[in-house]
């Protein structure tokens, strides 16, 4: 039974980052709701905005703070916490309670860790003390040892025997400065790093079980030692590349009855042994060649993985570990899915679920895209069929790389064989490619570690397209329907439109048959409407219709990718939300599994499927629906909007909310530029170039610096500011391709201007502007990665005006009803447009929580027909506090990216920093977003001419407070002339010392100042101090206004006590 | 490619493709929810004339081997699945579904929405269908299906007929009464004790000559109450007043009859690998193969005490006597070497031990 507690705290996971992405805020949710039916008090923190966690409702009180131990702790104090939840918010909520309880803290305020407690931490998280337990308990593990340096490292490797070892840091998320080391050089590389990285400065060197089977377990216990496995998956990549970079299907495909049991009990007997209550994952390597198996790693707490069990099977599982850390036993928990079960079971699953990653190598183009046990990807996709080929083929189509099949890959046979030896985001296409070219299949099983049936599987596929190339009879269109097919592949292979296909398929009756996710494969009734497409004999999803009011669908984002982070999915949620609220019933599709919109009980009906237009169509019509929303699923949905309406005219089906013409409008260049111009709204000058001669002589009329990029991008992939044709030319043999069909855009760079964000809803007659925010770097940096602040915080009130006005015209002529996102240019106060958005934005979340109006439910009820004045919203809301969103990037995880932000986006996640002070506001964000900000110590200076004389009080300021000041030449005699005491040291390119690198090593310096000048050469030197700064993670900023407001908090917030204020207290 | 028609009882056919033997055949249709283990599902000798349909889409994506046999037969009648793997994963070798099925001479159909079968039968209860590869055979097969089943004792098909004794010097003995006894419990047992099988119509003085220190009486297919069960469960009645008892499974069920309770035919019975069962405060993911179930109420005045129960349906799983060391459960007992808490080798361990 459940025990008493006053308060009970629940902490998040943070920013988005590679590793630790949305499936935290769908834990901690969970969480919350299940804590609060059973009547307990919630305290909820967490510094990441973009989150429905943070929602006001979530908890009785909801802190928007940095998840740092002494801030918990204030937070525990003022809220009287006596108990906390540390299983919910992944890695870093656990080690941050893992730090309460070791010093002290917990204890002192009479607070209890709920669920798995901190020995039970330690020892599944704590190499050594793992590796003893698992000796205790006779589970095998691969043979290792635990080392703090370098040569020990050495020795570990003598005992092992050979390489290849594994080297694996304790104490980080998603693998980070793990690695393989094949040699002693590599060893001592990897190590270094892995030992820089770990919490404890603890590496393990272990054993390679590289090329073994890797398989998972979900398991859950209950302090009454009750276990079950909610579910087996298994890795389709071979051990040697992490489990989040794998392709996984679920249940286990290849692993046998008695060997299922055999990991099974092994998987109990550990979470006995480690004492776990709530769920764990166990990840097992077993050996196809002798059915030996070793464990690998135990997570003591909820996961990605299980996140994606949950989806795979229906099983809660964030829910049902909250009921037991508050001490129900599962089999007093009801199974939510039937209604009529107990928790206490083990799904059973009648299809098959499959796992794509969705890596960032679009958007990283110089980054290795081989992969490892170090995680690079930024999201996945689940997909779910009744055949393997089906929920394969579906998987592909959901990711939204720009394929819908296995598509073919043009690369020469040898770099396609190199390719199925190691690895990279290619592998699925590059197995049906070496198919298509007859490579022998138990070669390609070979090469790939991949079992032969699953490359045969993929060759189903490759038989199926040569078979639909000889003749589309109405059999073999069923038959590749029923392997997953899209129209669209089937089309291209016909060199037909796909049109005609859909018009084929309906002409024979071969229409989607949807099946219901219900945890039981069937054997009781269900009552929770979650489903999936096949082509089978019946469907289950129109008998569940309610038949009353309007039906709408909202479109969901699609996976987690740099560009299309989590901000979509709470805007999703919102509007779904909103809808039901106003009893329409809800039909949400989407397919990834770290989310909430694909919680089953977020929508009336889920559908997890890949969102192209075919899919979203097919649903469409089976539903009979009234609306779609296609506001909130960012760029997938909005793109999506002028063909459902096409396909769709005739029918009650209708886009809610601007029209998909209006849509184009603000998305097509020309047509925006007219309606610009129209509106007398001054836009920085442009041409459309189809070669690279166009592209050169438009730069000139229009002189440089020029903001290129190609004409169809998502988040500003391959976008650069170019300042000479030199670097034109380069950009146009290197980034992207030039053709009649795909040309690039040149625009006016406005240098030096200040960029602000607007994000406003409109009913066609008013607007209601939810704030104006105003970047901290100059324009030129992507809004994603800028640093921004709420409400403007150097503007005057005549450019505010200004700002408004451009903003409410806009939103009227393109009869916005909904959401609008404009960015803008401040230069010598005049206002310039850059673009408008005609859809939810990243920045939605962030905006609704500082002002305390959720602009997604206010634009969905818009959608519904209600005026803003219906809904007492209009005009421009006023704050009393600052709100500072800044960004986290994943340089750390990705060797060779340059951490300078650019006009193409590279965060992952964000965070905010909330205070009536903006020193504080500021302060509280960059901490949040993980930098240290040094109170104290040595700042290195080097800046750009122009940058020179603003940077002086921001320079003079930090030497009053203490810091001894470095800088290179130029800068070093800029500031002495002005009276600031400077050491100057070299040129990194100078090679002599003492210069940047070298200090930064010796640990003297805790901050960088690096406005980089405009010369390509100049930005190249940086390059190296950057990424040593990304390594060291010694704090960095490249702009003018960046520096002066890191010193402003510096000195103003850094050493003063930081005060805790829930979000209900700002509003 | 060849075609097939599953043709049920109520007249729909449905089409799909052949594989496996080429034969008709007709029996009871019962569906599986395990992901995996078809072949020891296949082999299970509970399954006895009834015809499988898989709920997990896909069959045979590992090979058929020895291994996994569990009494050296094929004794479902038929196999329905969404899709069988022709190439199986090469990592534990063995052959193909197809090929096992058709050297076992069991026609199996697959291409078939087996969701849909469980969602008919999960509605109406066990439905007689029947697996026919010649178009032409389906409306004689419909007629068929209308004429009432043969009411074979399916235990007299499938329990040896000879006793068999497993002496590994363990000195204590355990005998079984073969109702359908699998392979797996034999291994297991005989890893830890002596064991003597019995065909199921032994008399209860051949079973306490043999010097067997407690009897299970095993689990197997169809209905306890058959007239052809009558000689077994007399012969539980006499063991149960001097020897320690443990009906498993069906096996469970003779043990009530023998103590006068009840037994009834379920809707559509426990066929799968996750079963919950309450024991106390302990709850056992369980699996389980049986359609028959023992009336609770029945139990009043039996000495049985219904102790274990079904945590989904509330049906019962478990019993023991009040005073005799009688005990039945509905669900396979675990293979003691995966769980730590095996009721029947607890069970065991201290009815054996208790004279001594």
């Amino acid at each position: 039974m459940k025990k008493d507690y006053r308060k009970l705290m629940i902490v998040g996971s943070g920013p988005i980052v590679i590793g630790q992405a949305a499936e935290f805020d769908f834990s901690g949710s969970q969480a919350c709701k299940s804590m609060k039916e059973e009547g307990y008090k919630t305290v909820l923190v967490n510094s990441n905005p973009a989150t429905i966690q943070t929602d006001l409702d979530t908890a009785d009180s909801v802190y928007i703070e940095p998840l740092q131990a002494e801030i918990i702790a204030k937070i525990i104090e003022k809220e009287g916490v006596d108990g906390i939840l540390s299983g919910m918010g992944g890695q870093t909520a656990l080690n941050i309670c893992s730090e309460l309880a070791d010093n002290g803290t917990l204890d002192r305020l009479g607070v209890a860790l709920l669920g798995t407690q901190p020995d039970a931490i330690a020892m599944s998280e704590d190499r050594e003390l793992f590796k003893k337990t698992m000796i205790r308990i006779g589970e095998p593990i691969p043979k290792s040892r635990t080392v703090n340096n370098i040569d020990d490292a050495l020795v570990a490797v003598k005992e092992i025997g050979a390489y290849p070892v594994l080297i694996r840091p304790a104490y980080t998320l998603g693998g980070t400065g793990g690695g393989i080391a094949y040699s002693e050089d590599e060893l001592k590389e990897i190590c270094a790093r892995g030992i820089a990285y770990s919490r404890i400065h603890q590496v393990l060197v272990e054993e390679s079980v590289l090329g073994w089977k890797e398989y998972e377990y979900e398991v859950m216990r209950d302090k009454y030692d009750n276990c079950i496995v909610i579910c087996n998956m298994e890795n389709i990549d071979a051990m040697g590349i992490h489990t989040g970079e794998s392709i996984v299907c679920a249940p286990c495909l290849t692993l046998s009855a008695d060997d299922h049991m055999r990991l099974k009990a092994a998987s109990i007997k550990i979470i006995r042994a480690l004492h776990i209550e709530g769920g764990c994952n166990v990840q097992f390597a077993l050996n196809p060649a002798n059915g030996e198996y070793r464990v690998i790693e135990v997570n003591p707490r909820v996961s990605r993985s299980s996140a994606l069990a949950s989806k795979a099977t229906g099983y809660p599982i964030a829910r049902v570990s909250a009921k037991i850390a508050v001490g129900y036993s599962l089999d007093e928990i009801k199974n939510s899915i039937t209604g009529t079960t107990s928790a206490a079971f083990e799904p059973s699953l009648d299809y098959i679920i499959i796992k794509i990653p969705r890596w960032p190598f679009d958007k990283f183009r110089m980054v290795d895209r081989h992969l490892g046990t170090q995680m690079k990807s930024t999201g996945e996709t689940m997909a779910i069929g009744r055949t393997f080929e089906e929920a394969l083929l579906k998987g592909v189509r959901s990711l939204e790389i720009g394929v819908v099949g296995l598509d073919r890959v043009t690369m020469s046979d040898e770099d396609l064989e190199d390719e199925m030896r190691r690895a990279t985001d290619r592998r699925l296409f590059v197995i049906a490619e070496a198919i298509r070219r007859n490579v022998d299949t138990k070669k390609i099983a070979e090469m790939t570690q991949w079992d032969h049936s699953f490359v045969l599987k993929v060759r189903n596929i490759v038989l199926m397209e040569e078979e639909i190339k000889k003749e589309l009879t109405p059999a073999t269109l069923r038959k590749a329907k029923e392997m997953g097919f899209a129209d669209a592949t089937i089309a291209s292979l016909r060199g037909i439109d796909e049109k005609k296909v859909r018009e084929m398929r309906k002409k024979e009756k071969i229409f989607p048959t949807y099946k219901m996710v219900d945890t039981c494969a069937g054997e009781y009734e269900a009552k929770t409407p979650y489903f999936y497409s096949t082509y089978e004999r019946t469907c289950e999803a129109a008998a569940t219709k309610k038949k009353k009011g309007k039906t709408v669908v909202t479109i969901g984002g699609g996976p987690i990718r740099i560009g299309q982070g989590i901000e979509f999915d709470y805007s999703c949620v919102h509007g779904v939300m909103t809808l039901r609220e106003e009893g329409v019933e809800t039909v949400v599709i989407n397919n990834n599994p770290e989310t909430i919109s694909t919680d089953y009980d977020i929508s009336d009906r889920l559908y997890f499927e890949p969102l192209t237009l075919e899919d979203v169509l097919n649903i469409v019509e089976l539903e009979d629906a009234d609306g779609i929303i296609v506001q909130y699923g960012g760029q997938t949905s909005v793109n999506l909007a002028v063909a459902l309406e096409d396909a769709l005219k005739g029918t009650k089906t209708k886009i809610l909310g601007t029209s998909p013409d209006m849509m184009d409008v603000a998305e097509d260049r020309k047509r925006f530029s007219k309606l610009m111009d129209d509106l007398g709204v001054r836009q920085p000058a442009s041409g459309t170039g189809y070669s690279f001669e166009e592209a050169k002589k438009i730069a000139d009329r229009i002189g440089y610096p020029v903001l290129v990029r190609p004409s169809y991008v998502l988040g500003g992939r391959a976008m650069e500011i170019i300042y000479s044709e030199e670097e034109l030319s380069t950009y146009v043999e290197t980034a992207v391709k030039v053709s009649q069909n795909h040309p690039i855009l040149v625009d006016k760079y406005l240098a030096e201007a200040i960029e602000l964000d607007v994000d406003l809803v409109a009913d066609g007659k008013d607007v209601f502007i939810g704030g104006i925010m105003e970047h901290i770097e100059y324009a030129g940096v992507h809004s994603g990665d800028a640093t921004m602040v709420l409400p403007p915080f150097s503007l005057s009130d005549e450019v505010i005006e200004k700002v408004k006005d451009v903003s409410k015209r806009v939103a009227i002529a393109l009869q916005v009803k909904g959401m609008l996102n404009i960015q803008l240019a401040v230069k010598d106060d005049e206002v310039w447009m850059i673009e408008a958005n005609p859809r939810s934005s990243r920045t939605i979340p962030f905006i609704s929580k500082a002002i305390g109006v959720p602009l997604a439910k206010v634009g969905t009820r818009i959608m519904l027909g209600k005026s803003l004045k219906e809904q007492g919203c209009v005009g421009y809301k006023e704050l009393k506090h600052y709100a500072v969103k800044a960004s986290v990037f994943p340089f750390l995880k990705l060797p060779g990216v340059d951490s300078i932000l650019t006009p193409e986006m590279k965060s992952t996640g964000e965070v905010m920093g909330i205070d009536e002070d903006f020193d504080v506001a500021y302060y509280k964000a960059l901490i949040a977003a993980g930098n240290k900000l040094p109170k104290s110590g040595g700042v290195y200076v080097t800046v750009n001419d122009t940058d020179k004389p603003r940077i002086i009080d921001a320079v003079r300021d930090l030497h009053k407070v203490g810091f001894t000041i470095y800088a290179t030449k130029g800068t070093s005699t800029y500031l002495r002339e002005n009276g600031i005491p400077v050491t100057t040291v070299f040129r990194v390119s100078d090679n002599q010392k003492p210069n940047a690198i070298g200090l930064m090593r010796e640990g003297k310096i805790n901050l960088i100042v690096n406005t980089p000048s405009m010369s390509s050469g100049a930005r190249r030197d940086g390059y190296m101090m950057r990424r040593l700064a990304v390594e060291l993670e010694i704090p960095f900023t490249t702009s003018v206004n960046g520096a002066n407001a890191a010193v402003g908090a510096i000195k103003n917030a850094g050493g003063r006590e930081i005060k805790v204020r829930s979000m209900r207290e700002f509003h | 490619m060849v075609q097939a028609f599953l043709v049920l009882e109520n007249g729909t056919v449905l089409e799909g493709v052949s594989f496996g033997h080429d034969s008709a055949v007709l029996g009871d249709m019962v569906f599986t929810t395990c992901m995996s283990g078809y072949q020891e599902s296949l082999t299970d000798p509970a399954y006895k004339g009834q015809i499988l349909v898989s709920a997990f889409p896909l069959a045979g994506d590992y090979g058929v081997s020895d291994r996994y046999d569990r009494s050296g037969a094929v004794h479902a009648a038929g196999f329905i699945v969404r899709e069988h793997s022709r190439e199986p994963s090469d990592m534990y070798g063995g052959v193909t579904l197809d090929d096992y099925l058709r050297s076992n001479k069991v026609p199996g159909i697959s291409g078939i929405d087996t969701r849909d079968l469980v969602a008919m039968i999960r509605s109406a209860g066990t439905i007689r269908v029947a697996i026919v590869r010649d178009e032409a055979g389906v409306d004689a097969m419909k007629k068929k299906l209308k004429e009432k089943a043969k009411d074979d004792n399916l235990v007299s098909l499938v329990s040896s007929k000879d006793v068999k004794k497993i002496s590994s010097g363990k000195g204590t003995a355990i005998g079984i009464i073969d109702c359908g006894v699998d392979r797996g419990l034999i291994g297991d047992l005989s890893e830890l004790y002596d064991v003597v099988i019995f065909p199921h119509d032994t008399k209860a003085a051949d079973i306490k000559a043999s010097g067997a220190r407690a009897v299970i009486v095993s689990n197997g297919p169809g209905d306890p109450s058959h007239p052809g069960m009558a000689s077994t469960v007399k012969t539980v009645k006499e063991l149960s007043s001097s020897l320690p008892v443990i009906g498993l499974s069906l096996g469970a069920q003779i043990v009530a009859l023998a103590f006068g309770c009840v037994t009834e035919r379920m809707k559509f019975g426990h066929h799968g690998c996750n079963q919950p069962v309450k024991h106390g405060s302990r709850v056992h993911i369980t699996t389980q193969n049986h359609l028959y179930t023992i009336n609770i109420k029945s139990m009043d005045g039996t000495g049985l005490v219904a102790d274990q129960m079904n945590v989904n349906d509330g049906t019962l799983e478990g019993f023991s006597h009040k005073e005799l060391p009688v005990y039945g459960i509905q669900y396979y007992p675990a293979p003691p070497r995966y769980e730590r808490d095996s009721f029947l080798y607890n069970a065991l361990k201290k009815v054996t031990e208790a004279g001594k």
